[in-house]
Formats: C-alpha cells, structure tokens, sequence
C-alpha cells in the first residue's frame, strides 16, 4: 500500500583514519506514511546514516536513492523536500522562536503570503504560538524540539529525518512530539526516527536496529519481540530484597535478562531453557511466577548477546566498608541561583551509608548543579551541602580522599592513553609502588580495558569510555561514590552491568549517589527523589513514589508513570 | 603529599611530551626563531638605495657618493636626474633616503666655502630613515674632516668610539640573549594557562578538584612542568648562541639557571591568574596574548624602557620580562655578580609572590 521512498543499498561508510567503518553493508528500504526508527546504542551509526541520507556525506560504497535521486549529485532538487532536523546545533540560541523560524524560512525560500500561513500552522502545531519573542536558548528541551521540528517542516517536506529528537526532553514532552510525528505520518510523510530509548522502537512501524555499524534486524518490531514470545516472567509477591533476588536470578544459567519492575523482578530466560524454580531464588513464602508479554528491549538484549550476568567482579574486589547506617550526605535547604533562575529551589534530602540514592528528572531539571554542590564543585546561593559531615568545598583532603566522583560529561585525559588515565588518578589518591599497581590492574581486569591500554579514551566507545570514568573513580575505594549520569547514552547491555556494579558496591556498604533521567533506572536504588524543575517534587522508595500514582485501572504504574503523574500534579498546582 | 604532586606532573608532561604534535609545537619554533631571528630582526639597517640627484657632477659629490655606496647600508645607488624623478623615487619607496648636491658643491668645497647637501628621508620608515641618517652624517663628517687636514687645517678634537661587550654592535648578541627570555615567556605562559583551560573545558579540572589535591598542589603540578619545558628551550638557545652563533658566555650558568627559576615562577603566576579567569582554552589564549605583547613591547628589548614616559616606566616594573632581560643580558654578555643581580631578581620574587598567590586566591573563590 505505502510506496517506498528511500532505497539503501549495500552502503558502507568509513571515516578516514577509523579502522572500524561506522556503517558497514547497510540496505533497507523506508517507506511513506510510516515512521521508521533508528534503534540503537550510542555509535551504532545512526547520525551516520542520517546524514548520508539528508546529503551531507558521501558514503564510502553503496548506493543511496531517495525519491529516485542520488543525494549526492542531486543535492539541491533533494533539500526541498528533505527535512533535517540534527541532534543538537539546529537552532539559533541566541535568536527568539520567530527569529529562528523566519531564518529557516528564507533558507527554504518559503516567502510571501505562504510564510504567514505555514508559521500558523505550525506554530499552532507545535503550540509554540505564545513564545514567539523567547529566546530558544531560554526554551526548555521539550520546546526546543519542537521548535527544530517546525523549522524542519518548513516548505513541505516529504522525508523528515529527525535525530535524536527524544534526548533532552521530559516523558510529557515526548509523549507530544510522538503525537505530531503520528499526525505528519497521516499525512503521507516518511519519517526516521532515531533513537537510543529502546521503548520508543515500539512506537514506529518499522524498525532498523544497528549495533556497531552493523544492522542486526529491520522488520516490525512486534516482529523481533516475538523472538522472545513465551521466555518472559516476572516474579511478583516478593519478599526482601529486589535487588538481591535480581542479583540471585542473573546468576542463574537459564536466565537471560533481568530487571527489577516496580514491586516485580521481571526476567527473560534463555530459548529452551527449563522454568524457573522459585523455590531455589529464596523469593519469599508469597512469591509467583507469572508469564508477560515480551518487550522490545528483551528481544534487543538478546540479539547483542545477553545481560552481563549477576556478580559484580568490582564489588568482589572491594574491602567492605564498616560503620553504622548514619547519614553519609546532606542537603539542607540547598539553592543555587544563576541570575533569577534557581537551578536548584531549596533542595533537602538526606542520604544514609551503604544506600542508593537517586535523583531523577529530565535533563535539565537541576540534578547536575544539586550534585556539583554536594561535590564541592559549585558554591550554594543559601543553604548547605555536607559530605560526612564536611562542606566537600572548604574541606581537607582526608574528606575528599573517601569519595568517587564520576561527571556526567566524559572527562578523563585524552592526551593520555589509558593506561596513563588509571596511573594518574591512582597516584592522585596517593596510590603509590605495589598497591598502585595492584589496583590499576584490577580495574584493568573488571572493567576489561586491557585491549585499549595504550590507546587515547577519545578513540574508545561510549560504553568503554564510562567504564574507564567509573574504574578511574573507585580505584582507590571511596566509601561514597557520586555518580552524574553514569549510564546515559550507553547501550542497555552496558547500563546492565553499571547496575550490577552499583549494586555490587552497595552490598558492601559503599554509599552511591547516582543521577539518572531513565526512569526504569529509579527501580534500582533504595530512595529516590523526583527533581522538576529545580524542585524535589517527590521523595521516597520506588514502592512508596508508585503507590503513591497507583490507582483502581492503573494498580502497578511504572516509574514513568508515576513521574509523570507528579509533574502534573505539581504543575496543575502552581499554576492555580 | 609529594607523591600526589609527582603523578601531577608526571602526567603534565605526558600530555605535553608524547604526542608528535605538541612536541613539535614546543621545539620546532624554538629552532625557527633561532635561524630567522638573528637575521631578521636586526635594527642594522642593510641593503637599502641610496638615491642621488646630483646636479652639480664635479669631483667632490662624486667622491662623496662613492664614499657612501661603499657602506654596508646601501647596496644600491639609484640616480636621479630631475625632481620628479626625487619625488617618485620617495612616493614609491625606491630609495629609503635621497642626497641631493647643489650645482655649486664642488666649487663650494675647494673654494673652502660651506658647501650643502640636502637629505630627504622616507619618514613613513622613521627609524631605518633616522639610522640611516646616522650612518650619512658619519660618513660626510669623516669626509669633512679629511679634507680639513689635508688641507692642513687645524685637527678638530675628535670623539673616539668603543662599544663595550659588544665591540663590533653585532646584532646577533643583542638578539640570542633576548630570544632566552622571549621565547621562555611564551611557552612557560602558554603551558601554564592553556593546560588549566583546557582541563576545565574536558572536565578534567572537576576530576582534580573532587580529588584530595589541594588547589595549591594543582598549581606546584602545573608550574613545575612549565619550568621544566621552558628550562629546555632555554637550554636549547643558549647552546645554540655559544656553539652556533659563536657568542661568548661571560657569566654564570648557575646564576643564569638560578634566576630562570625565579622568572619562570613569575610567568606561572601571570599564566595561572590568567587561567583562573577564563573557561575556555581560546579564552585563555587571547588572555595569554595581550599579556605577552605589551610584556615584550616594553621591557627594553626593542627599545630603552628608558624612552617611556616615568609612569609607564613605573608600572613596567611589574613586568617580568624586563628585569629578566636584564639579567639574561648581563649574565651572557658581562658577568654580572650575584650581588649586583639581586638588583634585578627581587623584583621578580615578588611578582612570582604576589601572581602565584592571587592566582591561588582565585582557584579557590572561582569555584562558585
């Protein structure tokens, strides 16, 4: 019925001085009237792939063919019905909604009577009307989406292709963007969607999911979940720890996957295998296996191969921590103000030793200035962050000796090889001669850095990179251990084993602050505090944050649920 | 303590050392400078045109000419036979300067009359005009006085030159001590700043400040690094100045090394003070430039810091450059005595005292 739009063909893109291509043998064919998304992990290809559709590269081999013309030597006939909208750079910051709009405007040639009507339209569309003078840097990022969405539909598109477009934006605000990419696909548009949130995949028509280049499957997604059809459990009724029971099950051989979902651990097990005895997980007297429908993400694991498995080689390796569960970290009435915008509004929370504590909000919520205050890193406007009972900005070393800190933002050396990395930040600890050593190679071991040693982190993957950060951050034992979106961007298989790790140190009593804005992550800490907005909106165990949402149709709600349920609830009540 | 300091510039010097290209960038420019400047960038004033309008021919202008196309400063006469031809030969920058005799020089001279020559200078150049100048003066005035005892007139009392520890005003030994300084300046100045910008824009500098290192073991891990490159490059000219350019090495290496050290802190704290207002290496960078231009501007090295006006001369005082120049100068060209160098070096002290600690000052405050 749909006719196809873009045809792909063998195509192959290598960069020069790379010796993995970034897109190897690639063919798909893309449709009108569907959406399609580009499902996976971080330099997997996709922006690649992107680009060489829109025009902007040249690939290495293959051929590419959108709507019958060749983007490279057709470039100008192909931009007038190719909309782009990139990952970031998109937009003018410094430049209002209008500004920007009128910009793109010209840039299309979109003139006359016709501007007028195309901006109404789109700026009802994208209900952008009221915000006509704000200045695009000011919007937030579910706004700025939009925004980059109407400028990428000036001039009547017939091929959207939007990158990256959920990153940066709340669940609220992707729920309407999926919305308008639904109503443009009614229309007759083809749209690609790219993405790392594997929950999104189940929203497009047709999916290509790539990994490293290489495209794993392309169909419907329905299609690779039913890959899975039958394997999938959860173990509902649980008594004592989710996390340990987690723990328990990975370590099983049958099982493939595991997560912890609300009050439920949910597994997949692996093709063949026999069902699971709950009996021997010690899941408690009320326990039950109860069969679910498979998830995208399930089938996604397990064709990179499977989880990581349950124990954690880095918690092995750890001394335990002693000492009684005192409150390690403490925020009290704590306000940073940039301007007249509080980026943290009078935060307070209080964290004990061996917990994990999570802030979790939408990017740019506030969580990254609440955490560089703890840390030392920021000066509060009023009130007090305290570490072991240290301002960490005024304090000894001795203070600063027992904590990790991983930023959100990569930053080892990339002068450095990383064996230099893991010399350095152990000598900057004190580490020194034998014990030094000892522990450089014991991360090289966990984190199984040895084929990169003498290789620059800038060369390594996403995945590789975090590892190195977290490895660069608990070689020298800390106690408490800050985490700044340590699993953002990362593929789910890698994200598995963060947990693991997290989880690990935790037993042994190490405290772990972790930011996160994957609200399925929320399920593995202890406590949890909601931020919107520079605000804790919300504040407790995952169990008590969920029953708290859960309603008579809606008994087990998600945590995404449960968040955005919260927002609205907190927003319905400023604004009356 | 020592131990933390140690991996600090262990790793400094990693970054800046075993990369080909940062390598490169911190030697290669030292040769470069070494082989053009001495050369180049000479207040000698070489290989210019002497234009001559004669208009009088005789035997005495003609001698005179001949006498000043043998200077070094012309390799060129260029004569001119109308005032058109003057004007254009100005206009055009053909001549730097232009003689012109009168039609009654030579009858003028042997009759024993004054006898007036008329120069016209490119004042669009006015040093090389003014040296050049100086160098025609000299010429008609040994001329001049010739003529007058030939003619067995009296003997004027004459003024005899000697130029001390630089007999023969070679350039090449204003220029190499020099380049010690200058080109120690820039690279201890851009190791310093540009190594903190450009940790703060990868992150890194937030790794160091959650660490236990303190602030100032930052500062020691950045400063030492600095002193070591630069020490090398410094290395690096002097040899370059004793074995290639064939200058000899009055003073003490021990003095010379022992002040570096000095200086080097100074530029430190210039480098860190400037890195601890910027966020960016580029930032950084213009900060380091509109340090390094007036600081070489005006220490004495392209002209007197005499020349500048008593206020400027004052606040010239918390240039480093200047009093290092001075003391590179001394060392290399007159062994200067360590007493008579204290003179210099406490002003560096204080500058290193008073950069390093605000530098200081301002890592610990800026981090709000």
């Amino acid at each position: 019925m749909s006719e196809a739009l873009v045809h792909l063909d063998a195509v192959r893109k290598v960069f020069p001085r790379s010796k993995q291509p970034a897109l190897e043998g690639l063919s798909a064919v893309l449709f009108r009237g569907r959406i399609t998304g580009l499902i996976g992990p971080d330099g997997a290809g996709k922006t690649t792939l992107m680009r060489l559709m829109a025009g902007l590269l040249a690939p290495t081999s293959g051929r590419i063919q959108v709507d019958g013309l060749d983007p490279i030597s057709d470039p100008a006939k192909l931009r007038e019905f190719i909309g782009y909208m990139p990952q970031k750079f998109g937009l003018y910051e410094d430049l209002s909604v209008m500004e920007n709009l009128e910009l793109h405007a010209d840039l299309r040639g979109v003139l006359g009577e016709e501007r007028i009507t195309t901006f109404k339209r789109l700026l009802e569309f994208t209900d952008l009307s009221r915000f006509t003078t704000r200045f695009a840097g000011k919007l937030s990022g579910g706004m700025k989406q939009k925004l980059g969405l109407a400028c990428a539909l000036l001039g009547h598109p017939r091929l959207l292709l939007l990158d990256e477009p959920g990153v940066g934006v709340d669940p609220i605000s992707r729920r309407e963007l999926w919305k308008m990419v639904h109503e443009l696909v009614a229309q007759g548009l083809a749209v690609v969607w790219s993405t790392a949130y594997l929950e999104e995949a189940e929203l497009c028509q047709e999916v290509l999911l790539m990994n490293d280049g290489k495209l794993i499957f392309s169909g419907q997604p329905q299609e690779l979940t039913s890959r899975v059809h039958d394997r999938s459990w959860q173990i509902r009724g649980v008594t004592g720890s989710r996390r340990q029971l987690l723990a328990r099950a990975l370590r099983r051989p049958e099982v493939m996957d595991g997560v912890i979902q609300g009050h439920n651990v949910r597994l997949v097990l692996r093709p063949g295998s026999a069902p699971l005895n709950l009996g021997e997980l010690d899941a408690g007297p009320r326990a039950g296996l109860v069969p679910v429908t498979p998830r995208f993400e399930d089938a996604f694991i397990e064709a990179l191969g499977g989880g990581p498995g349950g124990d954690s080689a880095l918690a092995q390796k750890l001394a335990p921590v002693p000492g009684n569960h005192d409150t390690v970290v403490e925020a009290v009435d704590l306000t940073k103000k940039f301007g007249n915008f509080a980026a943290t509004d009078h935060v307070n929370f209080a964290v004990k030793r061996g917990e994990i504590f999570g802030l979790l909000g939408p990017n740019g919520a506030g969580k990254s200035t609440t955490f560089r205050m703890l840390c030392g890193l920021l000066t509060p406007t009023s009130g007090t962050a305290r570490v072991m009972g240290f301002d960490l900005k005024t304090s000894a070393s001795q203070a600063r000796q027992q904590l990790g800190y991983m930023a959100q933002k990569f930053s080892q050396y990339s002068n450095l090889t990383v064996r230099q990395n893991l010399k350095f930040f152990s000598g900057a600890y004190g580490l020194r001669g034998e014990r030094q050593r000892q522990a450089v190679e014991g991360m090289v071991e966990i984190f199984k850095l040895h084929p990169y040693l003498d290789t620059t982190p800038d060369t390594l993957s996403l995945g590789f990179k975090q590892r190195l950060a977290l490895a660069c951050a608990v070689m020298h034992e800390p106690s408490i251990v800050f985490l700044d979106e340590p699993t953002s961007g990362v593929d789910p298989v890698t994200r598995r084993e963060f947990w693991t790790h997290i989880n690990g140190v935790v037993e042994k009593g190490v405290t772990v602050v972790v930011t996160t804005h994957f609200m399925d992550e929320a399920e593995y800490c202890d406590r949890i505090a909601l931020v919107f907005r520079g605000k804790i909106i919300a504040a407790g165990t995952p169990d008590q944050l969920q029953d708290q949402v859960a309603t008579k149709e809606h008994p087990d709600p998600s945590m995404e649920d449960a968040f955005i349920s919260l927002v609205e609830a907190e927003t319905q009540e400023s604004s009356s | 303590m020592l131990s933390r300091i140690a991996s600090l510039i262990v790793k400094e010097l990693q970054g800046l050392l075993q990369d080909r290209q940062s390598r490169a960038l911190l030697i290669v420019p030292v040769f470069l400078q070494l082989a053009l400047f001495p050369f180049a960038a000479t207040l000698e004033v070489k290989n210019n045109t002497l234009a001559v309008f004669n208009e009088d021919n005789g035997g005495e202008s003609i001698e005179l000419v001949q006498r000043l196309s043998r200077a070094q400063a012309f390799t060129q006469v260029l004569d001119l036979h109308s005032e058109v031809d003057l004007r254009r030969a100005i206009d055009n920058q053909e001549a730097l300067i232009v003689l012109r005799f009168p039609s009654d020089f030579s009858r003028a001279v042997l009759a024993g009359r004054p006898a007036a020559i008329q120069a016209i200078l490119d004042g669009r150049r006015s040093n090389s005009a003014q040296i050049v100048f100086g160098y025609v003066q000299q010429i008609v005035q040994d001329y001049n006085d010739e003529r007058t005892t030939n003619r067995g007139g009296p003997q004027l009392s004459k003024l005899v030159v000697r130029y001390w520890f630089n007999p023969n005003l070679d350039y090449v030994r204003h220029i190499v001590p020099s380049l010690v300084a200058i080109i120690t300046t820039i690279s201890a100045l851009i190791v310093t700043s540009l190594s903190v910008a450009r940790e703060r824009e990868q992150g890194t500098f937030d790794q160091l400040l959650v660490s236990p290192l303190t602030p100032g073991m930052i500062m020691v891990g950045k400063t030492i690094p600095a002193m070591l490159v630069a020490m090398g490059q410094a290395t690096i000219i002097l040899s370059a100045g004793v074995f290639v350019y064939r200058i000899p090495f009055q003073g003490s290496l021990l003095l010379l090394y022992g002040s570096m050290v000095f200086y080097i802190l100074a530029l430190a704290g210039f480098g860190l003070l400037i890195s601890s207002l910027c966020a960016t290496q580029q930032q950084a960078f213009l900060g380091v430039f509109s340090f390094v231009m007036p600081a070489i501007l005006l220490s004495g090295f392209p002209s007197p810091v005499e020349n500048m006006p008593v206020w400027l001369q004052y606040l010239d005082w918390l240039n480093p450059l200047r009093h290092f120049i001075v003391i590179v100068k001394s060392v290399f060209l007159k062994d200067l005595g360590a007493a008579a160098l204290l003179r210099h070096l406490w002003p560096l002290l204080v500058i290193a005292v008073g950069t390093l600690g605000a530098a200081n000052w301002m890592f610990r405050r800026r981090l709000g």
